[in-house]
């Protein structure tokens, strides 16, 4: 799997915010194999600074970060917090994000258009959180994008893949690009559903970080993503209506 | 001279931008910077000067999902 010139071995991508300790994030982070974390920029209070502390950890755990604009409701909001953001983790990779709606935390398609243009230009390798639409993916790829992040369902909601035929759609319009599922995964079963449906890799956080055990659950998604990625190359069989035996007939005994 | 930190008012006597961030004890922070909802590169904080009123933002890496 390869982002923007980077191969990666795991296809799982995680989030940090939410765990119940630092230690507990370190910890969830090995347990899930994850080579991509995701981080944020939010203010710094002065004398406290909290964020440094928070980096230092981030950069103990010797994995490629991932800033998002998580937040950001405007194109020149987003741009701005990836450009502060490139400064302060020294990538050009960007998750943006811009927000639509409050409720559903839904994508604006047309803003994130624009904005990943812009921040292509300036040289940015984007990630863009999106939805399945197609005609959007083609707009993004357009601006330049690599790489495509549509959501399997609102962030935080942990419902899993809300349009499997969308998604579907997305996979086999653009078979070449590596698409992300993005929010909405709660289980590792969504996950490895995402896999078996040919995405490349799963972006969550909540899911793993508000379970009763972080690390448990960082190991289940591990174990799910394999599962599904091997099990979309090994081929599944076609789904059919109505029931085949599995047992030969042939050779049945008369006993009745 | 009054500014508005991460949107609180707060006192400074430093007019250049990096001395401001040294007097607000953000010294050697992992830091990046706006005015006026504008980004300033560490580079150029040492030849933007700040006014009475303007708005600071200091961000910092934090969780995130």
């Amino acid at each position: 799997m390869q982002f923007y010139d980077v191969e990666l071995a795991s296809p799982l991508m995680l989030g940090t915010a939410q765990y119940p300790s630092p230690a507990i994030l370190a910890a969830a982070v090995q347990a899930s194999g994850a080579e991509v974390v995701t981080v944020s920029l939010r203010r710094e209070a002065s004398g406290n600074l909290a964020g440094q502390a928070f980096w230092s950890i981030i950069r103990d755990l010797g994995t490629r970060v991932l800033p998002n604009t998580a937040g950001c409701r405007t194109v020149k909001e987003a741009v701005t917090t990836a450009h502060m953001a490139r400064e302060v983790f020294g990538t050009p990779w960007i998750k943006l994000e811009v927000i639509g709606e409050e409720d559903t935390l839904q994508p604006d398609v047309f803003g994130l258009v624009e904005a990943a243009r812009i921040l292509t230009e300036e040289g940015f390798q984007v990630f863009p959180y999106t939805t399945e639409d197609l005609v959007v993916a083609e707009r993004l790829l357009a601006a330049g994008c690599r790489v495509l992040m549509p959501w399997g369902a609102p962030i935080g909601s942990g419902r899993g893949l809300n349009n499997i035929f969308g998604l579907k759609m997305l996979r086999a319009h653009f078979p070449d690009v590596p698409l992300v599922i993005d929010a909405g995964i709660g289980l590792p079963s969504h996950a490895a559903a995402a896999m078996e449906l040919g995405f490349d890799a799963v972006l969550l956080n909540t899911a793993v970080a508000k379970a009763g055990d972080p690390v448990g659950m960082a190991k289940a998604f591990a174990l799910a993503v394999e599962a599904g990625r091997l099990a979309r190359h090994a081929i599944p069989m076609e789904p059919r209506e109505m029931a085949s035996p599995s047992t030969p007939v042939m050779g049945r005994a008369m006993l009745a | 001279m009054k500014i508005i930190l991460n949107g609180e008012e707060r006192e400074i006597e430093e007019r250049i931008l990096s001395r401001a961030l040294c007097e607000l004890d953000f010294v050697d922070a992992v830091v990046a910077t706006a005015v006026n909802e504008r980004f300033v590169s560490a580079s150029q904080r040492s030849a933007i000067e700040l006014n009475d009123g303007d708005r600071l933002e200091v961000l910092a890496p934090m969780q995130g999902g």
